[in-house]
């Protein structure tokens, strides 16, 4: 039975922890959002939606964008907040509670998605530090006429694909200051740690932003730029590749299903409102990703203008090409080039920071779970091991070759994988969804109902596993990058041998403290209460 | 920007941000229910 707020009776037996410390919160709602809105805008918001829109339809893009963000983004997110929510705990700690007595083995895809953020994060990090080295270089326009040629030459350095241990002081030096800057902000914990770097960085992305974007608009061929971003191409809603890039940029860009709104969503209090602060959250990525879009299309239009050519004929739209060779190039040719190249390299650096900060949380997190040790302590132990892996894959002559494939097999293959597989076991296997549904209402002010349930357990995992084919076919048969299949086997096929491997070797470790000695809250009997 | 671009810029921005200020406007509104299950298990760090 409902009762009001002022008469709910507090009892200090249960903290909800695995840990003997009281479980940490985030200071308010607001501290939250902002916390995980700063997550989900990260690099992808600026180097990938814009090209992948323009690729996949232009204007029309926007249409199966839209239909991802509402039948598979939002219900993926509110699914996250649901499990972090009700259950309390780090991704592998929420699993194995929701998972009961019968599937305590289910903690150990809260570790697959542990182990994908660790590989994520060291290479995340590196290009956080490639960022912060091309914001410095920006001042004097130092990769001078043949970007590409600085980039690959002169800055990283690159061989050939392999492992060299052969270091790049250039990017040693910015990446080992980009983890002791992450490790202090990660070992202050939720509120005076993640939370307070994400409400001074987050406002400050989105100013530097947008002074860049109102920039780009009163550049010559802005307006081309933006006609060649927006004009719908609508044979290319009938190219089930496009939908299949419209579910991936949504999936990739809101940071869902890899652990960190588990995490996230498991430090607010009980009585949060949960769903609410989803939709802020899903809506704001996407009119950052608008933003984006505009800004970054509008400086290409004013690229072409200057080439007197059209858009189409554009090299490197997309991902590292765009913003470390194309944006470059275009930075050397304007008028206060300097003041806008800091601007778009600060802003990827704000915007990669942020979400570096929420994949180590989710890998931070679970450590505490499991071993009962502090934030900080998380911090300098397992962050400092991180850090130097991260250094000694991502610092050398091969770390661009390295990164590349890493990457692309984390995200396409163990992201991917481990959503599809969350949304069965949940849905079908445990059969969790009215609970989780009953959970969401119970506390929050946007309800959610069968449609919910059925966009997770059904439309969802099949656009997933889509996705998944499609890549899984690509990879194995024409191979990535044209990179030696034995480098594919090591850095790719061999960073999905590992997550599997590490997921199950935590699993049959010993807890510190029994993450079982738990109850969710509202009970079960309370849920069935109220959905009579 | 041709007509058509500029017809789906606005679409674009009117659900998108659209979206995103109704969402803030009802989250506003009602930032917390009025009342919740009753229960005698609620944790310290309710």
């Amino acid at each position: 039975m409902p009762v009001q707020e002022e008469s709910v009776q507090h009892r200090s037996v249960q903290s909800g922890s695995v840990a003997s410390r009281p479980r940490e919160q985030w200071t308010g709602q607001w501290g939250f959002i902002l916390s995980a809105i700063g997550s989900a805008v990260g690099l992808g918001n600026i180097w990938r939606f814009p090209g992948v829109a323009y690729e996949n339809g232009g204007g029309a893009f926007l249409i199966p964008y839209l239909i991802a963000l509402v039948t598979a983004g939002i219900p993926i997110l509110f699914l996250d907040y649901a499990i972090g929510h009700r259950f309390r705990g780090s991704a592998p700690t929420a699993f194995r509670r929701l998972g009961g007595t019968a599937g305590k083995w289910l903690e150990s895809l809260g570790w697959f998605q542990v182990w994908i953020c660790v590989f994520i994060a060291i290479y995340y990090a590196a290009v956080v530090a490639w960022a912060a080295s091309y914001f410095m270089f920006s001042f004097d326009l130092r990769w001078g006429d043949d970007t590409a040629g600085f980039f690959t030459g002169e800055f990283l350095q690159a061989t050939a694909p392999g492992f060299s241990a052969q270091f790049v002081p250039a990017v040693l030096i910015p990446l080992v200051l980009v983890w002791v800057v992450v490790l202090v902000v990660l070992g202050g914990g939720i509120a005076k740690g993640i939370q307070r770097a994400n409400v001074v960085f987050l406002p400050l992305l989105v100013v530097a932003f947008l002074i860049l974007v109102v920039r780009a608009l009163f550049l010559d061929g802005a307006m081309a730029g933006l006609d060649a971003l927006f004009t719908p191409d609508w044979a290319a809603l009938g190219n089930p590749n496009v939908w299949i890039a419209a579910y991936s940029q949504i999936f990739f860009s809101l940071s869902i299903a890899f652990g960190i709104m588990i995490t996230y969503s498991s430090y607010r209090s009980r009585r949060a409102n949960v769903t609410a602060p989803a939709l802020v959250v899903a809506f704001a990525n996407s009119s950052f990703e608008i933003i984006a879009g505009i800004g970054v299309f509008a400086t290409l239009g004013y690229f072409a203008f200057q080439q007197g050519v059209g858009i189409n004929e554009l090299e490197g739209l997309t991902g590292v090409g765009l913003s470390f060779i194309t944006f470059p190039a275009i930075v050397s040719q304007m008028p206060g080039g300097p003041l806008f190249g800091a601007l778009f390299f600060g802003s990827l650096v704000l915007a990669g920071f942020t979400s570096l900060l929420s994949i180590l949380q989710v890998v931070s997190s679970a450590f505490q779970d499991k071993f009962g040790i502090s934030a900080r302590q998380a911090a300098v132990r397992v962050g400092s091991v991180l850090a130097v892996v991260s250094v000694l894959l991502f610092s050398t002559t091969t770390g661009l070759f390295t990164l590349d494939t890493v990457d692309q097999w984390a995200n396409n293959i163990g992201i991917v994988a481990a959503a599809i597989a969350a949304t069965i076991v949940v849905v079908w296997v445990f059969r969790k969804g009215p609970e989780l549904a009953a959970h969401l209402n119970a506390v929050s002010t946007f309800k959610v109902g069968r449609v919910w349930q059925l966009l997770i357990g059904i439309l969802t995992p099949i656009a997933l596993f889509f996705m998944l084919i499609q890549r899984i076919i690509v990879l194995v048969t024409d191979g990535y990058e044209g990179y030696p299949l034995w480098f594919l086997a090591v850095a790719g096929w061999g960073t999905i041998a590992l997550i599997l491997t590490g997921s199950i070797v935590m699993t049959a470790m010993r807890w510190k403290h029994d993450p079982d000695d738990f109850t969710p809250w509202p009970s079960a009997t309370a849920l069935k209460d109220l959905t009579k | 920007m041709s007509g058509i671009a500029l017809t789906f810029f606005i679409v674009a921005a009117v659900l998108v941000w659209g979206g995103l200020i109704a969402s803030i406007v009802f989250l506003a509104r009602q930032p917390q229910l009025a009342t919740y299950p009753a229960t005698a298990e609620l944790g310290d760090d309710e």
